[in-house]
């Protein structure tokens, strides 16, 4: 297996890199990919189109809205195969038993937490909110989000942590988030356009067709943030306590 | 040095770099997850498989003078130009004419945000069927799994 | 409102989705009404798709996500839908099936996923979405996005099985990241090469800076192939779908068996003819033409072998899909649109006929409690309408007459005759036999085996088979499903002239 294993590997890799003799070298502006119309067309109109200076934002929550659409879904999928998988429902049926004992970190580390995690979450909003300005958005802001119920768990203990985000209302967070992603689609397909297409809104939002489609991003990437801060921790919660719940690490 | 090596080094390896890390990168992540006996060490492999990929897409869209891709013509951004180029900054600003060469091509930062969320997507369900897998058999290393399973094997 | 249907197939069952989980553990009964629901809507609506499609005065449906026009001189910025009468057929067999098979989960789910049943209707709706979308995508980056979610999604499904099941689920983890990433890999080389990851327009710009000859393209096909091919269960790299397929729970492998190879079988033609085209793929100067259809003989070859060998019926069944994969993979590979119609008609009338058979295997394990081959002792008298159905799909899967297998096989065979490619042909003939004796084994059994009846040696796990009073049918939620598989077998047996012909009128655009 070990002999067969290299010989696949060294094929692939030989492979791979006998095709690097016609691609552009590194950093070459003019290459296909960098100096196409696609590429062109984004760099240069991005701005002009949707008022938005951070054309990765852009790209990903308009002009390719679906793909991030179904990101957002493989997320929601991750979360709810890891329970589909993992989660142990024996013994806690509606009320999950609490293990008393699980008092988490020691004092010190839980005082600095205690600090710290406003200021993580207000950083975390910002990045959701300002993601069309500087880098930033809602997988990026809501990792940081989850992050800081994952520190709280890890400081003062899971079922801590569970009393502020129980299960039920992680799953009510991930599905409202995707709700709000679709749903704003699909509320562009009421008022007559394409699904995602934002510039119809501009019938309910204020400011021209340009300017919705900027909003648009914002709420999006919204929906975005409450799927992905509500399965990071359903994600730990899971995997830390091998599917019941009970206690932290 | 031979010459023909020299050359060669300095025509397929010198400017095309990033496409020999990343392949060497995917190798090692492909031999781990080929190889390894230990599923959480063919685990560590698929992340090393998957970030060598990451890295191959994000060095797409890199330009020699590019920064990042964010337009930066305007407000308070404005001094990050360099003297040289404001004279021609503010002219562009004038006829709103962007200069693609100062940009990355943000094309394969999106993609790779996407692909990045599917790993960590991967990554947490493969980790939760080998918790799963711990469970029922009390082993990580496929050799001894495939033992128990055989008919004769003790279980 | 006809311009909205393919995305409004994708997001019926989106939301039911999201329903599904809304609703909770405490009610199993509604998520199963809701998911029931949405998928009958999403057929309804592809069925009409179809409709939409077959008036000459539409055909192609192409519908840009977020009203982006090709603004980019002529290159698509956003992202496409591309819905042909290729497409809306299989979009129609996957939402039909799910449908279908969410009547036969109606009682199994509660019993084999205890507790877990709305994450069991979240995670195949979702699926269902995932099919769907890969059938109707024209962006080949958004094709790996949704190939990962059918991947996620099942591999979730698999592992809500036994210990066996997690254990392969483990491995399809592994080969399907890896098949998975080589798409990925092959798609970047597309890009470096073209600048754009609409399917249409890389094959544009491949053709007009005649980048054919590029080792990186042709590396790139490779990939992507491998990748594809990985997914589908392709001969050598079939190891994770036999046991994934047969200790997952009964109504996953239902679902997944007829549907996610065939529609891989469908990514792979369209790869083939509208991504890379056709002078590309079938021209002189690569060697693969004729490696393939070997390749596709020996899947053939060693898939109805291995499955002789299995005594375990949902093993046995396993390895026919992996013998079915090389018949398609083999059609498309031959280079004239009989094949290529054949490989397509066969997508169709496999689902249809591995539907048909995993769903009577499946209630015959369940009433039986044994799996072995010698389950099927007498059982043409004790679950009669059952047998009914399993015959149909067997004598389907042999190729006789009026079922669709046959006229499929006569399809790819009149391909394989018209290109020339014999040991094609014998090989076609030769998983015919050996599918005649896998099956009429069993029917032997099934007519005159021993009356005996009771089995001391009942596995104590599955209480609802009843050793003591006889073998009982199932319930109508079981074989209603049942039903419907074996009349779509024959269905598309009676209506292959039609559906061939759509099928080559569809297919003989892109060979020129």
């Amino acid at each position: 297996m070990k002999v067969f294993g290299l010989v696949a590997v060294f094929v692939v890799g030989l492979l791979l890199l006998s095709a690097t003799q016609d691609f552009p070298s590194w950093g070459n502006p003019r290459s296909a990919a960098s100096d196409g119309e696609v590429s062109s067309f984004y760099i240069e109109k991005t701005e002009a189109v949707t008022k938005v200076p951070n054309m990765v934002t852009a790209v990903l929550a308009d002009f390719r809205g679906y793909d991030t659409m179904f990101e957002t879904v493989v997320i929601f999928i991750a979360g709810i195969g890891i329970i589909a998988v993992l989660r142990n429902f024996e013994g806690s049926d509606s009320s999950i038993d609490y293990d008393n004992d699980d008092n988490g970190a020691g004092l010190l580390a839980r005082f600095t937490c205690s600090l710290i995690l406003p200021f993580i979450q207000i950083f975390a909003l910002y990045v959701v909110a300002h993601g069309h300005h500087s880098p930033g958005g809602g997988f990026q802001g809501g990792v940081m989000l989850g992050a800081s119920y994952i520190l709280l768990a890890l400081a003062f203990g899971l079922s801590k942590a569970k009393r502020i985000f129980s299960e039920r209302r992680t799953m009510i967070f991930a599905v409202v988030g995707i709700f709000i992603y679709v749903g704003w689609g699909v509320l562009c397909l009421l008022l007559g356009g394409e699904f995602l297409n934002y510039s119809v809104l501009d019938s309910i939002l204020p400011g021209d067709a340009m300017m919705a489609r900027s909003y648009s991003m914002l709420v999006v990437e919204i929906g975005v943030a409450f799927t992905v801060t509500a399965i990071m921790f359903s994600m730990y919660s899971n995997l830390s306590t091998r599917g019941r719940l009970s206690k932290g690490l | 040095m031979d010459p023909i090596i020299a050359n060669f080094i300095e025509e397929n390896i010198v400017p095309k770099f990033n496409y020999w890390i990343y392949v060497i990168l995917m190798m090692i992540g492909l031999y781990a997850m080929i190889t390894k006996n230990n599923l959480i060490k063919k685990l560590i492999g698929m992340a090393i498989f998957q970030t060598a990929i990451i890295l191959f897409y994000v060095s797409i869209g890199v330009k020699e003078d590019g920064g990042i891709p964010i337009i930066s013509h305007h407000g308070p951004d404005h001094h990050q130009e360099t003297e040289a180029h404001s004279e021609a900054g503010s002219e562009n600003l004038k006829h709103n004419i962007i200069d693609k060469d100062k940009y990355a091509n943000p094309l394969p930062h999106v993609l790779m945000l996407t692909a990045i969320v599917v790993g960590v997507s991967t990554l947490g369900l493969a980790l939760a069927i080998s918790q799963r897998i711990h469970k029922s058999f009390g082993t990580l290393e496929e050799d001894e799994i495939l033992n128990k399973l055989r008919p004769g094997g003790h279980d | 409102m006809t311009e909205h249907f393919p995305i409004l197939i994708l997001l019926v069952p989106l939301f039911g989705a999201l329903i599904v989980v809304l609703l909770g553990r405490e009610r199993p009964e509604q998520c199963w009404v809701t998911s029931l629901v949405s998928l009958g809507i999403s057929s309804i609506i592809s069925l009409f798709t179809i409709i939409v499609v077959f008036s000459d005065k539409v055909q192609t449906i192409r519908y840009r996500m977020g009203g982006w026009e090709p603004e980019a001189n002529g290159y698509e910025v956003g992202i496409e839908l591309r819905v042909d009468i290729l497409a809306a057929l299989v979009v129609f067999a996957v939402t039909f099936v799910g449908f279908v098979n969410t009547i036969y989960s109606k009682t199994r789910a509660e019993a084999e996923v205890q507790g877990k049943v709305p994450f069991f209707y979240a995670l195949i709706q979702l699926l269902i979405v995932g099919l769907c979308g890969i059938v109707m995508t024209n962006d080949a980056f958004n094709l790996y996005v949704l190939i990962e979610i059918t991947s996620l999604t099942s591999y979730a499904l698999i592992a809500m099985g036994n210990r066996r099941a997690v254990l392969s689920s483990f491995n399809y983890v592994i080969m399907g990241t890896i098949g998975a990433s080589f798409y990925l890999l092959g798609v970047g080389y597309l890009y470096i090469k073209t600048g754009t990851l609409n399917i249409d327009d890389i094959r544009m710009v491949l053709g007009n800076d005649n980048l054919w000859e590029h080792q990186s393209i042709v590396v790139a096909f490779i990939f992507i192939m491998l990748g594809v091919w990985t997914k589908m269960a392709f001969f050598p790299l079939h190891g994770w779908l036999p046991n994934a397929y047969a200790y997952a729970p009964s109504m996953t492998g239902t679902f997944m068996a007829p549907l996610m190879t065939k529609v891989m079988v469908y990514v792979m033609i369209r790869v083939m003819l509208w991504l890379f085209g056709y002078e590309f793929v079938y021209s002189g100067q690569h060697v693969w033409k004729e490696l393939i259809i070997w390749m596709s003989v020996l899947a053939i070859v060693a898939g109805s072998l291995l499955a002789l060998a299995r005594t375990d019926i949902k093993k046995m069944l396993t390895y026919l899909i992996v013998a079915e994969v090389g018949y398609m993979v083999g059609g498309a590979w031959l280079g004239n649109v009989t094949g290529q119609a054949g490989a397509f008609y066969h997508i169709l009338s496999d689902a249809a006929m591995t539907f048909c058979l995993f769903i009577a295997a499946s209630i015959i394990v369940l009433r039986v409690g044994d799996s072995r081959v010698n389950a099927f002792d007498n059982l043409f008298r004790k679950m009669p309408l059952t047998m009914i159905g399993f015959t149909v799909g067997a004598l389907s899967m042999i190729g006789l007459p009026p079922t669709c297998g046959f006229f499929s096989k006569w399809y790819l065979i009149s391909g394989g005759i018209e290109a020339g490619q014999w040991e094609y042909v014998c090989a076609l003939i030769f998983s015919s036999l050996v599918n005649a004796i896998i099956f009429f084994r069993i029917f032997e059994r099934a007519y005159f085996g021993k009356i005996a009846g009771v089995k001391e040696d009942l596995s104590p796990s599955d209480s609802d088979a009843n050793p003591d009073t006889g073998i009982k049918e199932v319930p109508w939620s079981m074989l209603v499903p049942l039903f419907i598989a074996s009349g779509f077998v024959l269905l598309l047996g009676i209506m292959n002239r039609t559906l061939f012909e759509w099928i080559q009128t569809a297919l003989e655009v892109m060979n020129t």
